[in-house]
Parts: C-alpha cells; structure tokens; sequence
C-alpha cells in the first residue's frame, strides 16, 4: 500500500513541478523580455525600435516548449526511424533496403499489407455509411437524440474494453453446449451449428473490423450530423417544390453538400485504420491470418527486439499515410489564404 | 445526457396533408423508427451484455447467456458422495450426510439419481436404492442423507447427479475479486497515475503555442501551422523505436536498469497529445473577435496580457474539448503505455491489465467482464457528463 | 494638444493600394468624420491612425512627432468599435477599468474614473453586470465609457452606431455630439457611411473614395461647394439629381447637378417636363419621382400636402443659382 501511495504523491507532486515549470518558464522569459528590452526610459525612435524588437522575439518564446517537445517526440524520431530501417536489426550495420527487400519476400508482412487493405476498404465505408444512415435517421425522429448518444458511447470505450465486450459476443462453446456468446446462440437459435469466429481465417478478420467499425460509427454520425443541420433548409424546400421526392433530395441535394465533410470522415477513420493495433493485439495478436502491420511492427520490435525491421514497418505505415497528410496540410494552408 | 446532439432542425418532411399519402407516410416512419432502434440495439446490446454479466453470479454467468439474467436457470451438477470412514452411527443405523452445493445456497435440486444418462430420475426429496446398501435422499436444498441398517464399508464413494436451479442472483463479488485478487485496482490507480498530469502538462504549452500561431505575426508561421498539420497523422509508431532507444540511453547515464518510468509516459502522452492540441485550440482561438484583441491592445495589453486575461478565459471550451480528448486517449491508450511503462505488474494500466487478463484468464468471463468494465467506466462518466465539450472538440477538429 | 498630421500616406497589401498618398491635417479638438462608400478605404485609414495596421509609406504625426511604428496604446489613442468589442468575460466595470489597470493606476484614481465615467454615461447601475446582459445601446455606452476613462488625446470611431436600431442611433449621436462638446480639447475621428452621421456630427468631413481623398471641408462646404461629381452625389439626401445632353449643355456644362430641394414643380419658360411615375410621401416632405428620359429617375422635393399622380405629366425647373455645373472630368465649372 505504501508504494501505492507514494506513487499517487508522486503523480500530484508531477502535476504540481509541471504546471508551476510552465508557469514559471512563460512568466519568467515574458517578464525577462520585457525586462532587458524595457522601453520605460528612451523615447521616440529608440523605443519604437525596442518594441519592435520584442514584438519579434515574443512569439518564439510562447512557442518555444511546444516545439521543443514536438521536435524531440515526432521530428527527429520520424528521421531516426527511416535512417534505423536502412539499418539491421542492431542498428549497426547499414543493410541498405535490405529491410524492405526482407518485408517484400516475407509471408507475414504480405498477409499484415493484404489485411490492412482489406481493413482500409471496409472499416471506413461502413462506419461513415452507418454514420450517416444513423444520422439522417436520428434527425427524423423524437427520441434520435437518445439513439445518437447511444451509438456515440463506443468512441468513449478503449479498444481494449470494446475487444472484451466483443468477445464475449463471439464467445463460442462446443456444440450441444449452451452457448453464451450472443453470436453463436443467435446462430444456433436459428438452427445452425455454432462457429469459433476468431479462428475461422478470412472472416476472422472481418469480426475484428466490426469492432473498429462499431467504435467509429458514432464519430462519423456526429460530424455527418453537424454536416446535415448546416445544410441550407431553402435548398431542401426549394427541392421539394421542384418535386423531388426524399430520395431523391437526400442523393441529389442533401449528400452533394456534405460530400466535403463525407471525405473529411472517410480520411480520417482511414489514419485511425491504419494505425489500428491494440484490437489485433487484445483479440488474436495476429493468429489465424488476422496479422496486420501496426501489430507486425510491434512484435519485431518487442519480441525480437529487430529495430531495423520495425523500423522498416513503421516507415511502411508512415508511406501510407503520407497522402492523407500532404491533402491535410494543403487543405489547412488553403483555409489560412481565406482567413 | 443527450446534449451533445443539439436539437436538429428537423429536415423538413412533407406535408400529411393529402389523404393518399398518408398511408406510404405511416409507414415510412414506421420503418424509420423502426431501422434506427435494430442499429441502436446493435450498438448497446454489446455492452449492456457485458455490463450485466458482469453483476451475475459467476456459476450463471458460465451456463448460460446474459440475457436470461433474470430467468432461473438450470444446470446438471455431479457430487462423490463421502467414503465409509465418514459415516456416523445414531440409534444403531448408519448415516453419510452432506450437501451436493458444498456451501452454495442459491441453487436448488430439482431432481437427482445416479447415473450420468439420468440425472432427473428421482424429485427432489424422494430416495433412491443404493447399491452399496441402503437408500439415499436429496432434498431441494442439497442436502443429502444415505441411510443404511448396516455399517458402511465401501472406501470410494458413489457419484450423485442432480439437476438444479439457479435463482437469478445479481452480485458485485466478481468487482470484489477483480479489484482485489486479480490486481485490477493497482491498476486502476496506474491508470489515474498516468492520465492526470499527462492531461494537463500539454494544455498550457499548446495553448502559449495556439496563441502565437493564431494572432501573432512572425516569420514561418505559415510553415509551423504546416507542420503541426501534419504532425497529427504521424503514426506513433515511427516514433516509439528512436524514443525507446533514447530513454533507454537516458536510463544508463543514470545507473537505471530500463528508461521505463512515470515521467516518460507522462511527457511522451505530452507530446503526443501537442498536434491536436495546438490544431484545436489555435483554430478556436483564431475565431475569437479580432476587434477584441485590437481594442486590448490600444488599450495597452501586451501580447502575454491579451493572452493571460482575454483569450484563456474566452478558450474555455475549446480548453475543456482538449482536457476530455486527452484524457480518453490516454486512460484508452494500451501501445504508449507498453512501450514506455513496460509489462510489469506493478506498472501496468488497465488497458494493458485487461489485455494481461485476457491472456491469463481467458475463459473466466466473471474476471473478464468485470475487469473490462472497471476500465470502461472512468471514461463513459466523463464522456456522458461532458459530451458537449467532446462533440463541439470533434467538430472543430474535423470540419473546419 | 493633439494634432493629427497625414503626409502622403500610402497602404497596400501585397499588390493591393488600399491608401493613395494622403495629406490630412486634424486640428486639435476638431470632430473629423472619415466618409465615403464601403471600400473606400476610409477604416483603414482609421486603423492606421490608431496602429492597429502599419502604414507603407509617408509618415503619421501626432503633436509634431512622427508615430508610423509606434504600439497602438503609446499613441494617445482611444477607440470604439463597430461591434464594441467588450470583453465578454468582464463585467462593465472591468471593462472600464482595464486599460487603467494595466497603467498600473490606484485602485482609488481607477475607481474614481470609472465611477465618473459611469455616472455621465447613466451606467452606474450596470457597473456588475456582463456585456451579455446589457442592451445593444447599453453596450455602446459601455464601449464609449471605455474609451472616456483613458482620457486619451484623440477618440476613434468605427461606425459606432451602425449596429443600433434608428431610433437609439439618434439618441446616441446626440450623446456622442455632447460628449464633444464637454471634452473640447479632445480630437475625435469618427469613421461612417452614413452621410446624415457625417452631416450632424462633424466640424469637418472628409470625403474618400477608392483609397483617395475627395475633399475635406465643413458640412456646408461639401453641401454647397463639392469639388467634384463624386461629392456632390454622395452628399445630401436624397442625392442631387444630374442631367446630362441638351439640358446640362444649356447651362454650359457636361453634366448638370441639381437636388432635390432645389426643384420646384412650375410650368415657367425653361422648365422641364417629364411623368410622374412614383411618390414617397414622408408626411413632411413628398418626393416625386419623374421620367424624364434619363436612366434614373428625377426627383424632386414637394411640400408633404401635395398630391401627384402616377403617370400624369409635370414640368419642373431648377432655383435659380442652385445649379451645379461639372465638366467631363467631373470637376466643377467656377462662375
């Protein structure tokens, strides 16, 4: 109990260091700048010049913990990791793409790049299309608050939890025996035998999906949502009186103005999909064809303690990614020109 | 509870005015309701399984499904029945008494005998001739009595089969053990260890740099909000090789055996929590009133009292959006966690606790369940009290 | 003392000249009104003065001193906003008190001003309540008392009034036209483009257009000396009437300006006659609209009594020496 307690003393003490550091470091330089380049005493120009001076300095000074952390956490691993992916697994001996040439000819990675395909193609497309279908629904309806809050709860739920909630839905007793797993006694229920879902190779992978698309669905219901009550209602009436029926309103006038948000979500749930590993971890760590890379990376870089691989791995992710941020950077300098 | 998704302006839905129509109208809306309950049942039933199964009694919970929680269940049971040497003698006849439960006292025997193929052949209550001599009785409450004239000399006791009930029994003692025995609480407190300062060190760091990206005029500025941009996507896997090695190098200039501490998780979550951050709090802040910030400064305010007195306060909920992102990325994360705090008992969160679970325990869903929702909870406390907050966070995250 | 001198100041934004070589002299104590269409360059022009833009060539001086780099609050200044810009999160009185406060002045000496400020602008009540919980006219005294307590050497301005409704604009010009007069030796700058504002309230107006100064001069100047079409087209209401053709050549000129009021409906020799095809009956006055062949309409100020009907002809004709002659380049003809 004692190292209970002094680890809770530690964590308050931690919170306590790190605010009054901050604290200390933005008042201490604001204070310091204004302090050595005071313009209290001259006047005119001279003083014109200090403020300018200061007006120059200042903004690097608010910026500077920031990009101090942001420098040693993401840029320079970034860099280290493409130079390590050159390297073998030591790090020692520079093997050139030899790491890459490895991946290419390596059945497990083959299996991770298929799988995360697959995972690319699906987990997206479902979750922003039950994310909408929910969201124009639940904008009809009196009590589609309740069911938007409802369906949004999973985005609250580590993957960790939400694969234990899922696995007990795909919990499978040996036939005959009472199934507890909601899956398999729905199965069964109608007649049919029972299924070990986790193991069965293919459609394994699809039951590990539903869990990231039943995560993400509410993400996608909330923004779409938000996209949906911004269209102009004029278009709509306009529309109507024009003599679209609903349907035709929703594909020809509702979904063309929120196409740039229906991208924005797709996008994103893309970088979430490509980084997915603790579902794979918790649920099969890669078992039964379910391998995909973020695992992959992981267990060449924690089980075999191969840096070079790993590496290798992440860099792959890194690649695929790298789209998705370059028309993420161009969009938000785009936005900037406008502000 | 259901703040987040303000009210909707309907969208608007044809006039009911015409009696033809009325019929297909209905019916839409039927369906609607209809369509959308199917998706929000399949969307709670999940957890509301695992919420329920956990508060089960631990036997129920291993024969039978979650959603017959509140019917009796019935299940067959096979006891050995004691040996010669635990007979007693009253009034010249012999008896081997006991319970077929052990101590158990929510189950009730229905039926018994004494052969696998026929578990029900006797009620409750009735008896049945034994082999070894003698009749044996099982009342409803478990308890048997073998009743013989002659003294009992057999050394291997014969097997009871009953078939018994299982009252529906709701219990918190799977959360008892689980948060005692299995070492769920240690990790709950981990949890809490990690997540706190770990919320709440980036916020005024990305909130100094928000500012300066927002409303201050420097050279790179442009090139800075670029890269942060882009900083929000990088995998956290390109980074967690390079920091591992560099914490471990750290560790060895000061004698340490491994770079696995605290400290390191709290400032990595840190930094990995900046991008998002910054991106948040600067377009919100970017959207406050530029007349505002004029006037403050004719009226003297340098750029760190406009900070300090005007734009925290008015960044309030942007500020909040953050604190409840992070705070649930964090208490959900499992892979900063392991790579930087390690697998250690003692260290371990919940996330990676239940993981630890899930390998050790598999089969055992009272720990299971349980353990799971112990780390779930924390989360939909503050997602339901602040969804608000959450939503307005996504949306400034995503649609701008 | 506070003179406000412009030499040939120039703005641009990249290619963009929003501010053409302005030469202004503001006097001290003089209330200047900065009018002109939107675009015309005439906030900007305000926003340099208070350093809230840099300006990109000539120099700004006050008192003799050349500002063009100095902060915003070493210049002396005070401004209003067009959307008042109270800090929200302040109640009224911390929102008059910040900039005192952040002078480090005594609490006492803060508390005075505040209080007197409060008491003339009638928002002692206010002093704890939000801006959020004020009235549209409350705020703008609000912003006004904020700007008062600094006891600054030169007011700003930035249509101030133009998110009120119109009778609470009238009622806070007058408020506005007093507090002129009480602070004498304040320099007040007031930017609009409503050009009854600039009428009521200025000493002198300063007409822009497209980044250039028009003409600066008194009410009445402008009214009845613009040096140019422009002027003479955006001042007074409704707008002076211009013929061009046969009717502006019998006068010797390319285009002939007349206003409304300085018509009157008559059949004399020399008039004009068109048709009546609108009237707008104020109850006081009654404009008439007439076609007389023109793109736009003729209009001409009657006396409320009177009736005319759609369609029915009328002739018209101008007082005497109320005309206005312009040459093609829009300047006036002298004589």
């Amino acid at each position: 109990m004692d190292d209970v307690l002094q680890q809770l003393v530690g964590a308050i003490l931690a919170i306590v260091i790190a605010l009054a550091a901050c604290v200390a470091y933005f008042w201490g330089t604001n204070w310091l700048l204004d302090r050595v380049l005071s313009s209290g005493s001259s006047s005119g120009d001279a003083m014109t010049k200090r403020d300018n001076l200061r007006s120059s300095i200042r903004p690097w000074l608010f910026l500077f913990p920031a990009l101090l952390f942001l420098s040693v956490y993401l840029i320079y691993p970034v860099f280290e990791t493409v130079r390590l992916s050159l390297f073998d697994g030591s790090g020692r001996t520079f093997v050139g793409f030899g790491n890459y040439a490895w991946a290419l000819g390596d059945p497990n990675f083959q299996r991770s790049v298929l799988n995360n395909v697959l995972w690319l193609i699906i987990v997206p497309s479902m979750a922003t299309g039950f994310g909408l279908v929910i969201a124009v629904l639940a904008d009809r309806l009196w009590w589609g608050n309740i069911a938007k809050s409802l369906v949004f709860m999973p985005m609250a739920i580590s993957f960790v939890g939400a694969s234990v909630i899922w696995r007990f839905v795909y919990d499978y007793r040996g036939e005959g025996d009472l199934q507890i797993g909601l899956l398999n006694a729905i199965v069964t229920g109608l007649g049919f035998p029972p299924q070990a879902w986790i193991t069965m190779p293919f459609w394994n992978s699809i039951f590990l999906m539903v869990i990231l698309i039943w995560i993400q669905t509410g993400f996608a219901m909330v923004i779409l949502s938000a996209a949906l009550r911004g269209i102009p209602e004029e278009t709509l009436e306009a529309a109507r009186i024009d003599g679209a029926n609903d349907f035709r309103i929703f594909f020809d006038i509702m979904i063309p103005q929120i196409w740039g948000t229906i991208v924005v979500v797709w996008t994103t749930i893309t970088i979430v999909v490509l980084k997915v590993f603790d579902i794979i971890f918790a649920m099969t760590n890669g078992q039964w064809d379910t391998e995909v890379l973020a695992n992959l990376m992981f267990k060449w870089m924690f089980v075999n303690f191969d840096y070079g691989r790993g590496s290798a791995i992440a860099v792959v992710i890194m690649l695929a990614v790298l789209p998705i941020m370059i028309w993420n950077i161009r969009r938000a300098n785009a936005e900037q020109g406008t502000r | 509870m259901t703040t987040a998704v303000e009210q909707a302006p309907a969208i608007p839905r044809a006039s009911t005015g015409r009696p033809s129509w009325l019929a297909g109208l209905t019916l839409g809306r039927a369906l609607t309701h209809l369509a959308l309950l199917v998706l929000v049942l399949i969307w709670t039933l999940p957890t509301a399984g695992l919420l329920i199964s956990s508060l089960r009694d631990k036997d129920q919970l291993a024969v039978s499904g979650w959603w017959t929680a509140l019917t009796t269940s019935e299940t067959q049971g096979v006891t050995r029945i004691g040996t010669a040497e635990a007979q007693v003698e009253e009034g010249g006849r012999y008896f081997i008494r006991g319970n077929v439960f052990g101590t158990d006292t929510n189950k009730t025997v229905t039926a018994f005998g004494l052969s696998n193929a026929a578990p029900g052949a006797e009620p409750a209550g009735g008896s049945v001739e034994m082999t070894d001599g003698g009749a044996i009785t099982v009342q409803a409450d478990g308890a048997f009595e073998w009743a013989s004239d002659a003294p009992f000399a057999h050394t291997r006791g014969p097997r009871i089969f009953y078939v018994s009930a299982i009252a529906p029994r709701f219990t918190i003692d799977n959360y008892i053990e689980v948060l005692t025995a299995s070492g769920v609480g240690r990790s709950f407190i981990n949890s809490f260890t990690v997540t706190i300062p770990a919320t709440i060190i980036p916020i005024l760091i990305a909130a100094f740099a928000a500012y300066a990206l927002a409303w201050m005029r420097f050279p790179f500025r442009g090139l800075i909000v670029a890269l942060v941009v882009g900083l929000l996507v990088v995998p956290l896997q390109m980074s967690l090789i390079p920091l591992l090695s560099l914490y471990n190098d750290i560790a060895k200039l000061f004698g340490a055996t491994d770079g696995k501490t605290y400290l390191g998780v709290w400032l990595a979550h840190t930094a990995f929590g900046l991008p998002l951050a910054i991106y948040l709090l600067r377009n919100y802040m970017a959207g406050l009133p530029r007349e505002i910030m004029e006037s403050a400064r004719i009226d003297g305010a340098s750029h760190f009292k406009i900070f300090t007195t005007m734009v925290l306060p008015l960044s309030f909920p942007a500020l909040a959006s953050f604190s409840i992102f992070q705070f649930l990325w964090v208490w959900n994360d499992l892979l900063v966690a392991m790579v930087f705090l390690g697998a250690q008992q003692d260290k371990l969160v919940l996330t990676g606790k239940l993981v630890s679970l899930l390998g050790s325990r598999g089969n055992n869903w009272e720990i299971l369940t349980a353990g799971a929702f112990v780390t779930i909870v924390v989360p939909l406390i503050v997602f339901f009290a602040l969804q608000r907050y959450f939503v307005r966070g996504l949306l400034a995250g995503s649609v701008k | 003392m506070s003179h406000l001198k412009l030499t040939d100041v120039s703005k641009d934004y990249g290619h963009v000249q929003v501010l053409k070589h302005i030469n202004l002299d503001i006097v001290s104590g003089e209330f200047m009104v900065f009018v002109g269409p939107s675009g015309s360059g005439k906030s900007t022009l305000l926003r340099t003065i208070a350093g809230l833009e840099t300006i990109t060539g000539g120099t700004l001086e006050i008192d003799g001193e050349v500002v063009n780099h100095r902060a915003p609050s070493k210049r002396g200044i005070a401004m209003v906003f067009q959307s008042y810009a109270l800090y929200p999160h302040m109640n009224v009185f911390d929102n008059m008190a910040y900039a005192l406060k952040i002078a480090n002045e005594s609490k006492d000496e803060i508390k005075r001003k505040v209080e007197a400020a409060a008491e003339t602008l009638q928002l002692s009540k206010y002093l704890k309540r939000l801006p959020g919980q004020l009235s549209g006219g409350q705020r703008q005294r609000v912003a006004i008392g904020r700007a008062i307590v600094r006891d600054p050497k030169v007011f700003l301005f930035d249509e101030p009034l133009s998110n009120l409704d119109a009778a609470l604009r009238v009622a806070t010009r007058l408020q506005i036209a007093k507090l002129h007069q009480e602070m004498s030796k304040s320099t007040m700058i007031y930017v609009t483009h409503d050009q009854v504002e600039a009428m009521t309230l200025a000493d002198r107006i300063c007409v822009l257009r497209d980044g250039m100064l028009e003409q600066v001069g008194t009410p009445m100047e402008l009214y009845e000396n613009p040096q140019s079409l422009f002027v003479a087209g955006f001042i007074g209401s409704p707008k002076m009437n211009f013929f061009n053709g046969a009717i502006a050549g019998k006068y010797g000129a390319e285009t002939l300006g007349v206003r409304p009021e300085h018509l009157e409906i008559s059949d004399r020799e020399g008039s004009w006659s068109g048709k009546v095809i609108h009237q707008e009956n104020l109850g006081s006055d009654n404009f008439i609209y007439i076609d007389m062949g023109g793109e736009e309409p003729v209009v001409v100020r009657a006396d409320g009594a009177s009736h005319y009907t759609t369609g029915a002809p009328i002739s018209i004709a101008p007082m005497a020496n109320k005309t206005y002659r312009f040459d093609k380049a829009g300047k006036p003809i002298k004589g």
